[in-house]
Protein backbone atom coordinates (compact mmCIF):
# COMPACT_ATOMS: atom_id res chain seq x y z
CA UNK A 1 0.00 0.00 0.00
CA UNK A 2 2.73 2.46 0.92
CA UNK A 3 4.60 1.84 -2.33
CA UNK A 4 1.38 2.65 -4.16
CA UNK A 5 1.10 5.90 -2.23
CA UNK A 6 4.72 6.85 -2.80
CA UNK A 7 4.33 6.14 -6.48
CA UNK A 8 1.31 8.37 -6.66
CA UNK A 9 3.15 11.08 -4.82
CA UNK A 10 6.12 10.77 -7.15
CA UNK A 11 3.92 11.01 -10.22
CA UNK A 12 2.21 14.08 -8.79
CA UNK A 13 5.59 15.65 -8.10
CA UNK A 14 6.89 14.81 -11.57
CA UNK A 15 3.98 16.66 -13.15
CA UNK A 16 3.81 19.65 -10.84
CA UNK A 17 7.44 20.19 -9.82
CA UNK A 18 8.76 21.75 -13.06
CA UNK A 19 6.12 24.48 -12.92
CA UNK A 20 6.80 25.11 -9.25
CA UNK A 21 10.57 25.18 -9.72
CA UNK A 22 10.58 27.66 -12.61
CA UNK A 23 7.93 29.79 -10.96
CA UNK A 24 10.02 29.91 -7.79
CA UNK A 25 13.28 30.63 -9.58
CA UNK A 26 12.04 33.33 -11.93
CA UNK A 27 9.09 34.94 -10.15
CA UNK A 28 8.86 34.12 -6.46
CA UNK A 29 12.50 34.48 -5.40
CA UNK A 30 13.16 37.67 -7.39
CA UNK A 31 9.90 39.14 -6.08
CA UNK A 32 10.82 38.41 -2.45
CA UNK A 33 14.31 39.69 -3.03
CA UNK A 34 12.96 42.90 -4.51
CA UNK A 35 11.10 43.49 -1.27
CA UNK A 36 14.25 42.76 0.76
CA UNK A 37 16.36 44.99 -1.51
CA UNK A 38 13.93 47.82 -0.99
CA UNK A 39 14.96 47.97 2.67
CA UNK A 40 18.68 47.81 1.92
CA UNK A 41 21.38 50.08 0.58
CA UNK A 42 23.53 48.56 -2.14
CA UNK A 43 24.92 49.66 -5.49
CA UNK A 44 24.70 46.24 -7.13
CA UNK A 45 28.44 45.65 -7.22
CA UNK A 46 30.19 46.07 -3.86
CA UNK A 47 30.11 43.25 -1.30
CA UNK A 48 28.91 45.66 1.36
CA UNK A 49 25.12 45.52 1.76
CA UNK A 50 23.63 47.64 4.54
CA UNK A 51 20.12 47.76 5.96
CA UNK A 52 18.42 51.03 5.24
CA UNK A 53 15.07 50.80 6.98
CA UNK A 54 12.39 52.84 5.25
CA UNK A 55 14.86 55.38 3.90
CA UNK A 56 14.46 54.25 0.28
CA UNK A 57 10.74 54.81 0.58
CA UNK A 58 10.95 58.18 2.28
CA UNK A 59 13.56 59.35 -0.24
CA UNK A 60 11.04 58.76 -3.03
CA UNK A 61 8.71 61.47 -1.80
CA UNK A 62 11.27 64.18 -2.46
CA UNK A 63 12.50 62.63 -5.73
CA UNK A 64 11.23 64.99 -8.42
CA UNK A 65 12.34 62.65 -11.22
CA UNK A 66 10.24 59.84 -9.79
CA UNK A 67 7.25 62.07 -9.15
CA UNK A 68 7.48 63.50 -12.67
CA UNK A 69 7.62 59.99 -14.07
CA UNK A 70 4.65 58.99 -11.93
CA UNK A 71 2.62 61.96 -13.14
CA UNK A 72 3.55 61.24 -16.76
CA UNK A 73 2.50 57.60 -16.41
CA UNK A 74 -0.87 58.45 -14.89
CA UNK A 75 -1.55 61.02 -17.62
CA UNK A 76 -0.46 58.56 -20.31
CA UNK A 77 -2.62 55.76 -18.89
CA UNK A 78 -5.65 58.06 -18.70
CA UNK A 79 -5.24 59.31 -22.29
CA UNK A 80 -4.52 55.91 -23.85
CA UNK A 81 -7.22 54.06 -21.89
CA UNK A 82 -9.92 56.49 -23.00
CA UNK A 83 -8.76 56.77 -26.61
CA UNK A 84 -8.03 53.07 -27.12
CA UNK A 85 -11.50 52.13 -25.92
CA UNK A 86 -13.23 54.82 -27.98
CA UNK A 87 -11.38 54.00 -31.20
CA UNK A 88 -11.54 50.26 -30.59
CA UNK A 89 -15.28 50.35 -30.02
CA UNK A 90 -15.90 52.72 -32.95
CA UNK A 91 -13.94 50.52 -35.34
CA UNK A 92 -15.73 47.43 -34.05
CA UNK A 93 -19.16 49.03 -34.52
CA UNK A 94 -18.37 49.94 -38.11
CA UNK A 95 -16.82 46.57 -38.93
CA UNK A 96 -19.83 44.83 -37.42
CA UNK A 97 -21.88 46.26 -40.30
CA UNK A 98 -22.15 44.29 -43.52
CA UNK A 99 -19.31 46.08 -45.32
CA UNK A 100 -17.89 44.43 -48.41
CA UNK A 101 -14.25 44.89 -47.39
CA UNK A 102 -14.61 44.17 -43.68
CA UNK A 103 -12.14 41.29 -43.63
CA UNK A 104 -9.53 43.37 -45.42
CA UNK A 105 -10.19 46.29 -43.06
CA UNK A 106 -9.94 44.09 -39.99
CA UNK A 107 -6.61 42.70 -41.19
CA UNK A 108 -5.12 46.15 -41.75
CA UNK A 109 -6.33 47.61 -38.46
CA UNK A 110 -5.03 44.63 -36.52
CA UNK A 111 -1.71 44.36 -38.39
CA UNK A 112 0.33 46.90 -36.34
CA UNK A 113 -0.43 44.95 -33.16
CA UNK A 114 1.64 41.92 -34.17
CA UNK A 115 4.78 44.02 -34.62
CA UNK A 116 6.94 44.52 -31.53
CA UNK A 117 6.63 47.94 -29.88
CA UNK A 118 10.37 48.66 -30.06
CA UNK A 119 10.31 48.27 -33.83
CA UNK A 120 7.17 50.42 -33.90
CA UNK A 121 8.94 53.09 -31.87
CA UNK A 122 11.82 53.30 -34.37
CA UNK A 123 9.48 53.31 -37.35
CA UNK A 124 7.56 56.23 -35.88
CA UNK A 125 10.72 58.08 -34.99
CA UNK A 126 11.37 58.10 -38.73
CA UNK A 127 7.77 59.00 -39.61
CA UNK A 128 7.65 61.89 -37.15
CA UNK A 129 11.07 63.39 -37.80
CA UNK A 130 11.26 62.83 -41.57
CA UNK A 131 7.81 62.38 -43.04
CA UNK A 132 5.93 64.88 -40.89
CA UNK A 133 8.38 67.64 -41.69
CA UNK A 134 8.35 66.91 -45.42
CA UNK A 135 4.54 66.73 -45.63
CA UNK A 136 4.32 69.81 -43.39
CA UNK A 137 6.56 71.83 -45.70
CA UNK A 138 4.86 70.63 -48.89
CA UNK A 139 1.35 71.30 -47.59
CA UNK A 140 2.27 74.36 -45.54
CA UNK A 141 0.98 72.84 -42.31
CA UNK A 142 2.74 74.58 -39.44
CA UNK A 143 1.84 71.87 -36.94
CA UNK A 144 3.75 69.17 -38.82
CA UNK A 145 6.86 71.28 -39.36
CA UNK A 146 7.68 71.35 -35.67
CA UNK A 147 10.00 68.69 -34.30
CA UNK A 148 7.45 66.84 -32.19
CA UNK A 149 9.93 64.74 -30.29
CA UNK A 150 11.79 67.78 -28.94
CA UNK A 151 8.72 69.53 -27.48
CA UNK A 152 7.31 68.05 -24.23
CA UNK A 153 3.60 68.27 -25.06
CA UNK A 154 4.09 67.04 -28.59
CA UNK A 155 6.30 64.19 -27.44
CA UNK A 156 3.57 63.11 -25.03
CA UNK A 157 0.93 63.11 -27.73
CA UNK A 158 3.30 61.33 -30.11
CA UNK A 159 3.46 58.46 -27.64
CA UNK A 160 -0.31 58.45 -27.26
CA UNK A 161 -0.91 58.50 -31.03
CA UNK A 162 1.58 55.71 -31.67
CA UNK A 163 0.03 53.63 -28.87
CA UNK A 164 -3.41 54.04 -30.43
CA UNK A 165 -2.04 53.19 -33.87
CA UNK A 166 -0.35 50.10 -32.46
CA UNK A 167 -3.10 48.68 -30.22
CA UNK A 168 -6.50 49.99 -31.38
CA UNK A 169 -6.89 46.94 -33.62
CA UNK A 170 -6.51 44.64 -30.64
CA UNK A 171 -9.23 46.42 -28.70
CA UNK A 172 -11.36 46.40 -31.84
CA UNK A 173 -11.07 42.61 -32.13
CA UNK A 174 -12.23 42.06 -28.55
CA UNK A 175 -15.16 44.48 -28.93
CA UNK A 176 -16.04 42.87 -32.25
CA UNK A 177 -16.26 39.43 -30.65
CA UNK A 178 -18.58 40.89 -27.99
CA UNK A 179 -20.76 42.67 -30.57
CA UNK A 180 -21.17 39.46 -32.51
CA UNK A 181 -22.53 37.89 -29.33
CA UNK A 182 -25.39 40.41 -29.08
CA UNK A 183 -28.52 38.48 -30.07
CA UNK A 184 -30.19 39.81 -33.24
CA UNK A 185 -33.72 39.15 -31.95
CA UNK A 186 -33.09 41.39 -28.94
CA UNK A 187 -32.17 44.26 -31.26
CA UNK A 188 -35.19 43.55 -33.40
CA UNK A 189 -37.49 43.49 -30.39
CA UNK A 190 -36.07 46.83 -29.27
CA UNK A 191 -36.61 48.29 -32.72
CA UNK A 192 -40.22 47.07 -32.78
CA UNK A 193 -40.74 48.87 -29.49
CA UNK A 194 -39.71 52.03 -31.27
CA UNK A 195 -36.14 52.33 -30.00
CA UNK A 196 -33.95 54.40 -32.31
CA UNK A 197 -30.40 53.56 -33.24
CA UNK A 198 -28.91 55.47 -30.31
CA UNK A 199 -31.35 54.09 -27.74
CA UNK A 200 -30.69 50.56 -28.97
CA UNK A 201 -26.98 51.14 -28.57
CA UNK A 202 -27.27 52.63 -25.09
CA UNK A 203 -29.83 50.27 -23.62
CA UNK A 204 -29.27 46.99 -25.43
CA UNK A 205 -25.79 46.80 -26.93
CA UNK A 206 -23.81 48.65 -24.27
CA UNK A 207 -25.02 46.60 -21.28
CA UNK A 208 -24.38 43.37 -23.18
CA UNK A 209 -20.79 44.21 -24.09
CA UNK A 210 -19.82 45.28 -20.59
CA UNK A 211 -17.69 42.18 -19.99
CA UNK A 212 -15.59 43.12 -23.02
CA UNK A 213 -15.34 46.63 -21.64
CA UNK A 214 -14.07 45.29 -18.30
CA UNK A 215 -11.40 43.33 -20.11
CA UNK A 216 -10.41 46.20 -22.36
CA UNK A 217 -10.19 48.73 -19.56
CA UNK A 218 -8.09 46.28 -17.57
CA UNK A 219 -5.76 45.65 -20.51
CA UNK A 220 -5.42 49.33 -21.35
CA UNK A 221 -4.67 50.31 -17.76
CA UNK A 222 -2.20 47.55 -17.02
CA UNK A 223 -0.42 47.77 -20.40
CA UNK A 224 -0.29 51.54 -20.07
CA UNK A 225 1.30 51.38 -16.65
CA UNK A 226 3.87 48.84 -17.80
CA UNK A 227 4.76 50.74 -20.99
CA UNK A 228 8.49 50.64 -21.64
CA UNK A 229 9.37 49.85 -25.25
CA UNK A 230 7.86 52.93 -26.87
CA UNK A 231 9.38 55.28 -24.34
CA UNK A 232 12.71 53.60 -24.93
CA UNK A 233 12.55 53.61 -28.73
CA UNK A 234 10.53 56.69 -29.65
CA UNK A 235 11.34 59.43 -27.14
CA UNK A 236 14.10 57.99 -24.93
CA UNK A 237 12.13 59.50 -22.07
CA UNK A 238 12.83 62.96 -23.47
CA UNK A 239 12.73 65.83 -23.97
CA UNK A 240 14.12 66.65 -20.51
CA UNK A 241 12.75 63.45 -18.96
CA UNK A 242 9.16 64.52 -19.57
CA UNK A 243 8.13 61.18 -21.10
CA UNK A 244 9.87 58.81 -18.72
CA UNK A 245 7.35 56.11 -17.88
CA UNK A 246 7.64 54.43 -14.47
CA UNK A 247 8.91 51.24 -16.06
CA UNK A 248 11.57 53.16 -18.00
CA UNK A 249 12.46 55.28 -14.97
CA UNK A 250 13.04 52.16 -12.85
CA UNK A 251 15.11 50.59 -15.62
CA UNK A 252 17.31 53.70 -15.89
CA UNK A 253 17.81 53.90 -12.13
CA UNK A 254 18.74 50.25 -11.82
CA UNK A 255 20.82 49.64 -14.91
CA UNK A 256 22.36 52.95 -15.89
CA UNK A 257 22.71 54.62 -12.49
CA UNK A 258 23.38 51.46 -10.44
CA UNK A 259 20.78 52.43 -7.83
CA UNK A 260 19.83 48.79 -7.30
CA UNK A 261 18.12 49.01 -3.94
CA UNK A 262 16.51 52.40 -4.46
CA UNK A 263 15.11 51.24 -7.81
CA UNK A 264 13.82 48.09 -6.08
CA UNK A 265 11.85 50.22 -3.63
CA UNK A 266 10.36 52.12 -6.58
CA UNK A 267 9.54 48.80 -8.26
CA UNK A 268 7.71 47.63 -5.12
CA UNK A 269 5.68 50.83 -5.03
CA UNK A 270 4.99 50.38 -8.73
CA UNK A 271 3.66 46.88 -8.02
CA UNK A 272 1.44 48.05 -5.16
CA UNK A 273 -0.07 50.88 -7.20
CA UNK A 274 -0.69 48.71 -10.24
CA UNK A 275 -2.17 45.83 -8.23
CA UNK A 276 -4.47 48.17 -6.28
CA UNK A 277 -5.73 50.00 -9.35
CA UNK A 278 -6.39 46.91 -11.46
CA UNK A 279 -8.06 45.00 -8.61
CA UNK A 280 -10.35 47.94 -7.83
CA UNK A 281 -11.19 48.44 -11.50
CA UNK A 282 -12.09 44.79 -12.05
CA UNK A 283 -14.13 44.60 -8.83
CA UNK A 284 -16.10 47.74 -9.69
CA UNK A 285 -16.73 46.75 -13.29
CA UNK A 286 -17.68 43.15 -12.50
CA UNK A 287 -20.46 44.37 -10.22
CA UNK A 288 -21.97 46.36 -13.06
CA UNK A 289 -21.97 43.57 -15.63
CA UNK A 290 -25.26 42.05 -16.74
CA UNK A 291 -25.59 38.29 -16.50
CA UNK A 292 -26.94 36.78 -19.71
CA UNK B 1 -36.65 43.90 -39.07
CA UNK B 2 -33.07 45.13 -38.95
CA UNK B 3 -32.17 46.15 -42.46
CA UNK B 4 -28.82 44.79 -43.53
CA UNK B 5 -28.92 46.04 -47.10
CA UNK B 6 -26.12 47.97 -48.72
CA UNK B 7 -27.29 51.58 -48.56
CA UNK B 8 -25.48 54.63 -50.02
CA UNK B 9 -24.64 55.61 -46.47
CA UNK B 10 -22.81 52.34 -45.99
CA UNK B 11 -20.97 52.84 -49.26
CA UNK B 12 -19.64 56.20 -48.10
CA UNK B 13 -18.73 54.71 -44.72
CA UNK B 14 -16.91 51.93 -46.50
CA UNK B 15 -14.91 54.41 -48.60
CA UNK B 16 -13.98 56.36 -45.46
CA UNK B 17 -12.82 53.19 -43.76
CA UNK B 18 -10.68 52.23 -46.74
CA UNK B 19 -9.01 55.65 -46.63
CA UNK B 20 -8.44 55.16 -42.90
CA UNK B 21 -6.97 51.71 -43.50
CA UNK B 22 -4.55 53.10 -46.08
CA UNK B 23 -3.57 55.81 -43.62
CA UNK B 24 -2.94 53.15 -40.94
CA UNK B 25 -0.79 51.16 -43.33
CA UNK B 26 1.12 54.21 -44.57
CA UNK B 27 3.88 54.24 -41.89
CA UNK B 28 4.76 50.64 -42.72
CA UNK B 29 4.67 51.37 -46.44
CA UNK B 30 7.01 54.32 -45.88
CA UNK B 31 9.41 52.09 -43.96
CA UNK B 32 9.52 49.52 -46.75
CA UNK B 33 9.88 52.08 -49.56
CA UNK B 34 12.60 54.09 -47.88
CA UNK B 35 14.59 50.95 -47.25
CA UNK B 36 15.07 50.77 -51.03
CA UNK B 37 16.36 54.32 -51.49
CA UNK B 38 19.72 56.03 -51.37
CA UNK B 39 20.38 58.27 -48.39
CA UNK B 40 19.88 61.42 -50.48
CA UNK B 41 16.54 60.23 -51.78
CA UNK B 42 15.29 59.53 -48.26
CA UNK B 43 16.20 63.03 -47.15
CA UNK B 44 15.02 64.96 -50.21
CA UNK B 45 11.86 63.04 -51.12
CA UNK B 46 10.62 60.77 -48.39
CA UNK B 47 7.21 60.10 -49.88
CA UNK B 48 8.25 59.37 -53.46
CA UNK B 49 9.12 55.95 -54.82
CA UNK B 50 12.84 55.27 -55.29
CA UNK B 51 14.31 56.02 -58.76
CA UNK B 52 16.25 52.80 -58.68
CA UNK B 53 15.51 50.15 -56.09
CA UNK B 54 18.63 49.82 -53.91
CA UNK B 55 18.62 46.13 -53.04
CA UNK B 56 22.18 46.80 -51.97
CA UNK B 57 20.87 48.30 -48.68
CA UNK B 58 19.50 44.94 -47.66
CA UNK B 59 22.70 43.13 -48.50
CA UNK B 60 24.67 45.58 -46.40
CA UNK B 61 22.28 45.39 -43.44
CA UNK B 62 21.99 41.59 -43.68
CA UNK B 63 25.76 41.33 -43.24
CA UNK B 64 26.12 44.03 -40.59
CA UNK B 65 23.36 42.65 -38.37
CA UNK B 66 24.23 39.07 -39.27
CA UNK B 67 20.53 38.71 -39.84
CA UNK B 68 20.40 34.96 -40.31
CA UNK B 69 21.99 34.34 -36.92
CA UNK B 70 19.76 36.89 -35.23
CA UNK B 71 16.68 35.44 -36.90
CA UNK B 72 17.65 31.94 -35.80
CA UNK B 73 18.17 33.17 -32.24
CA UNK B 74 14.66 34.62 -32.21
CA UNK B 75 13.24 31.45 -33.72
CA UNK B 76 15.00 29.11 -31.29
CA UNK B 77 14.21 31.20 -28.23
CA UNK B 78 10.55 31.53 -29.22
CA UNK B 79 10.03 27.90 -30.23
CA UNK B 80 11.81 26.28 -27.29
CA UNK B 81 10.31 28.72 -24.79
CA UNK B 82 6.77 28.22 -26.04
CA UNK B 83 7.20 24.44 -26.31
CA UNK B 84 8.45 24.27 -22.74
CA UNK B 85 5.69 26.53 -21.41
CA UNK B 86 3.03 24.36 -23.07
CA UNK B 87 4.46 21.12 -21.70
CA UNK B 88 5.23 22.30 -18.17
CA UNK B 89 1.95 24.15 -17.69
CA UNK B 90 -0.34 21.49 -19.15
CA UNK B 91 1.31 18.77 -17.07
CA UNK B 92 1.03 20.79 -13.87
CA UNK B 93 -2.55 21.88 -14.60
CA UNK B 94 -3.52 18.25 -15.25
CA UNK B 95 -2.45 17.06 -11.81
CA UNK B 96 -3.58 20.21 -10.01
CA UNK B 97 -7.10 19.74 -11.38
CA UNK B 98 -7.33 15.96 -11.06
CA UNK B 99 -5.76 15.71 -7.60
CA UNK B 100 -7.53 18.49 -5.74
CA UNK B 101 -6.57 19.21 -2.15
CA UNK B 102 -4.91 21.91 -0.08
CA UNK B 103 -1.49 21.45 -1.73
CA UNK B 104 -2.89 21.77 -5.24
CA UNK B 105 -5.00 24.72 -4.16
CA UNK B 106 -2.08 26.60 -2.64
CA UNK B 107 0.21 26.00 -5.62
CA UNK B 108 -2.46 27.12 -8.06
CA UNK B 109 -3.38 30.27 -6.15
CA UNK B 110 0.25 31.24 -5.54
CA UNK B 111 1.12 30.97 -9.23
CA UNK B 112 -2.11 32.63 -10.33
CA UNK B 113 -1.77 35.63 -8.03
CA UNK B 114 1.68 36.36 -9.45
CA UNK B 115 -0.08 37.56 -12.61
CA UNK B 116 -0.54 40.97 -10.99
CA UNK B 117 3.20 41.47 -10.42
CA UNK B 118 4.70 43.60 -13.19
CA UNK B 119 7.93 42.36 -14.74
CA UNK B 120 9.78 45.49 -13.61
CA UNK B 121 9.33 44.53 -9.96
CA UNK B 122 11.22 41.28 -10.47
CA UNK B 123 13.77 42.33 -13.06
CA UNK B 124 16.40 43.84 -10.76
CA UNK B 125 16.91 40.79 -8.49
CA UNK B 126 16.37 38.59 -11.55
CA UNK B 127 19.62 39.83 -13.06
CA UNK B 128 21.39 38.90 -9.82
CA UNK B 129 19.76 35.44 -9.75
CA UNK B 130 20.72 34.94 -13.39
CA UNK B 131 24.34 35.84 -12.65
CA UNK B 132 24.47 33.47 -9.69
CA UNK B 133 23.06 30.59 -11.75
CA UNK B 134 25.27 31.45 -14.77
CA UNK B 135 22.21 32.00 -16.92
CA UNK B 136 23.09 35.52 -17.99
CA UNK B 137 24.00 36.12 -21.62
CA UNK B 138 23.06 32.63 -22.78
CA UNK B 139 20.15 31.55 -24.96
CA UNK B 140 19.24 28.65 -22.69
CA UNK B 141 19.25 31.02 -19.73
CA UNK B 142 16.70 33.32 -21.32
CA UNK B 143 14.61 30.32 -22.39
CA UNK B 144 14.45 29.10 -18.77
CA UNK B 145 13.29 32.56 -17.74
CA UNK B 146 10.55 32.58 -20.34
CA UNK B 147 9.42 29.22 -18.97
CA UNK B 148 9.03 30.84 -15.58
CA UNK B 149 7.31 33.99 -16.81
CA UNK B 150 5.03 32.13 -19.22
CA UNK B 151 3.75 29.60 -16.71
CA UNK B 152 1.17 31.68 -14.77
CA UNK B 153 -1.06 32.62 -17.71
CA UNK B 154 -0.66 29.24 -19.44
CA UNK B 155 -1.39 27.33 -16.24
CA UNK B 156 -4.46 29.45 -15.60
CA UNK B 157 -5.86 28.84 -19.10
CA UNK B 158 -5.10 25.10 -19.01
CA UNK B 159 -6.55 24.81 -15.50
CA UNK B 160 -9.87 26.29 -16.60
CA UNK B 161 -9.99 24.15 -19.72
CA UNK B 162 -9.17 20.83 -18.04
CA UNK B 163 -11.84 21.45 -15.41
CA UNK B 164 -14.42 21.51 -18.22
CA UNK B 165 -13.30 18.11 -19.62
CA UNK B 166 -15.24 15.14 -18.17
CA UNK B 167 -13.00 12.59 -16.45
CA UNK B 168 -14.65 9.50 -18.00
CA UNK B 169 -12.20 9.22 -20.89
CA UNK B 170 -9.21 9.31 -18.57
CA UNK B 171 -10.80 6.82 -16.19
CA UNK B 172 -11.52 4.42 -19.03
CA UNK B 173 -7.89 4.62 -20.10
CA UNK B 174 -6.76 3.99 -16.52
CA UNK B 175 -8.94 0.87 -16.39
CA UNK B 176 -7.39 -0.26 -19.67
CA UNK B 177 -4.04 -0.15 -17.88
CA UNK B 178 -2.60 3.24 -18.88
CA UNK B 179 -0.50 5.01 -16.26
CA UNK B 180 -0.73 8.72 -15.53
CA UNK B 181 1.91 9.52 -18.15
CA UNK B 182 0.13 7.46 -20.78
CA UNK B 183 -3.18 9.17 -20.06
CA UNK B 184 -1.55 12.58 -20.18
CA UNK B 185 0.20 12.03 -23.51
CA UNK B 186 -2.36 9.91 -25.33
CA UNK B 187 -5.71 11.13 -23.99
CA UNK B 188 -5.33 14.57 -22.47
CA UNK B 189 -2.90 16.37 -24.79
CA UNK B 190 -5.02 15.73 -27.91
CA UNK B 191 -8.10 17.00 -26.08
CA UNK B 192 -6.28 20.19 -25.11
CA UNK B 193 -5.54 21.21 -28.69
CA UNK B 194 -7.86 24.26 -28.90
CA UNK B 195 -6.52 25.87 -25.74
CA UNK B 196 -2.96 24.85 -26.66
CA UNK B 197 -3.30 26.79 -29.92
CA UNK B 198 -4.51 29.86 -28.03
CA UNK B 199 -1.68 29.69 -25.51
CA UNK B 200 0.94 29.00 -28.18
CA UNK B 201 -0.12 32.04 -30.20
CA UNK B 202 -0.30 34.41 -27.24
CA UNK B 203 3.11 33.37 -25.98
CA UNK B 204 4.79 33.24 -29.40
CA UNK B 205 3.82 36.83 -30.18
CA UNK B 206 4.93 37.97 -26.75
CA UNK B 207 8.31 36.22 -26.79
CA UNK B 208 9.10 36.99 -30.42
CA UNK B 209 8.49 40.69 -29.81
CA UNK B 210 9.79 40.91 -26.27
CA UNK B 211 12.51 43.48 -25.78
CA UNK B 212 13.16 44.20 -22.11
CA UNK B 213 14.22 40.71 -21.01
CA UNK B 214 16.73 40.29 -23.88
CA UNK B 215 17.94 43.85 -23.19
CA UNK B 216 18.93 43.05 -19.62
CA UNK B 217 19.96 39.41 -20.19
CA UNK B 218 21.73 39.20 -23.56
CA UNK B 219 24.72 41.46 -23.92
CA UNK B 220 26.90 39.76 -26.52
CA UNK B 221 26.18 40.25 -30.20
CA UNK B 222 25.97 36.58 -31.06
CA UNK B 223 23.00 36.05 -28.73
CA UNK B 224 20.83 38.95 -29.85
CA UNK B 225 17.22 38.50 -30.89
CA UNK B 226 15.54 40.54 -33.62
CA UNK B 227 14.12 43.35 -31.44
CA UNK B 228 17.40 43.74 -29.57
CA UNK B 229 19.57 43.65 -32.71
CA UNK B 230 17.26 46.19 -34.42
CA UNK B 231 17.54 48.46 -31.43
CA UNK B 232 21.33 48.29 -31.32
CA UNK B 233 21.57 48.81 -35.08
CA UNK B 234 19.12 51.69 -35.05
CA UNK B 235 21.14 53.31 -32.28
CA UNK B 236 24.30 53.17 -34.38
CA UNK B 237 22.76 54.21 -37.70
CA UNK B 238 20.09 56.66 -36.53
CA UNK B 239 20.91 59.13 -39.26
CA UNK B 240 21.57 56.69 -42.06
CA UNK B 241 17.86 56.44 -42.65
CA UNK B 242 18.09 54.23 -45.74
CA UNK B 243 19.96 51.49 -43.84
CA UNK B 244 17.86 51.91 -40.72
CA UNK B 245 14.66 51.50 -42.77
CA UNK B 246 16.03 48.42 -44.51
CA UNK B 247 16.83 46.93 -41.10
CA UNK B 248 13.36 47.69 -39.75
CA UNK B 249 11.79 46.20 -42.89
CA UNK B 250 13.71 43.00 -42.26
CA UNK B 251 12.52 43.01 -38.65
CA UNK B 252 8.88 43.52 -39.62
CA UNK B 253 8.52 41.16 -42.60
CA UNK B 254 8.78 37.76 -40.83
CA UNK B 255 6.12 38.50 -38.22
CA UNK B 256 3.92 40.19 -40.82
CA UNK B 257 4.01 37.13 -43.08
CA UNK B 258 3.31 34.90 -40.10
CA UNK B 259 0.29 37.04 -39.27
CA UNK B 260 -1.07 37.09 -42.82
CA UNK B 261 -0.89 33.29 -43.10
CA UNK B 262 -2.11 32.50 -39.61
CA UNK B 263 -4.52 35.41 -39.28
CA UNK B 264 -7.61 33.41 -38.39
CA UNK B 265 -5.87 31.51 -35.60
CA UNK B 266 -4.09 34.57 -34.29
CA UNK B 267 -7.23 36.68 -34.00
CA UNK B 268 -9.18 33.78 -32.49
CA UNK B 269 -6.38 32.94 -30.09
CA UNK B 270 -5.89 36.50 -28.95
CA UNK B 271 -9.61 37.04 -28.41
CA UNK B 272 -9.97 33.79 -26.48
CA UNK B 273 -6.87 34.53 -24.42
CA UNK B 274 -8.07 38.01 -23.50
CA UNK B 275 -11.62 36.94 -22.68
CA UNK B 276 -10.55 34.09 -20.43
CA UNK B 277 -7.60 35.92 -18.92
Amino acid sequence: MTTMKTRQLLTYAAFVAPAVIFFTMVILVPFMRAIVFSFQDWNGISSDIRWAGWSNYTKMIGDTGFMKSFAFTVKYVAATTILLNITGLALALVLNLALKTRNFLRTIFFLPYVIGPVIIGFIWQFIITRLFSEVGKAAGIELLQKNWLSLPDYAFWSLVIVTIWHSAGYFMVIYLAALQGVPKDMLEAAEMDGAGRLTRFRHVVLPLIRPAMTINLFLAISNGFKGFDLNFALTKGGPFGTTESLAYHIYLDAFTKNLFTYASAKAVVFFLVLAAITLIQVAVMKRREVEM
Amino acid sequence: MIRDRYSPGKFILELLMIVLALLVFFPLYMTFVNGFKTYNEVVTSTVALPHVFQFQNFVVVWKQIRFLGVFMNSLIVTAVSVGGILLISSAAAYQLVRRPGPVSQIIFLAILSSLVIPFQTMMIPLVKVAKELHLINTLYGIILMYWGFGIPLALFLYHGFIKSIPRELEEAAHIDGSGTFGVYFRILLPLLKPITTTIAILHSLWIWNDFLLPLIMLSSKKNQTIPLASSVYFGQYTNEWHLAMAALTMAVVPIMLFFLFMQRYIIQGITAGAVKG
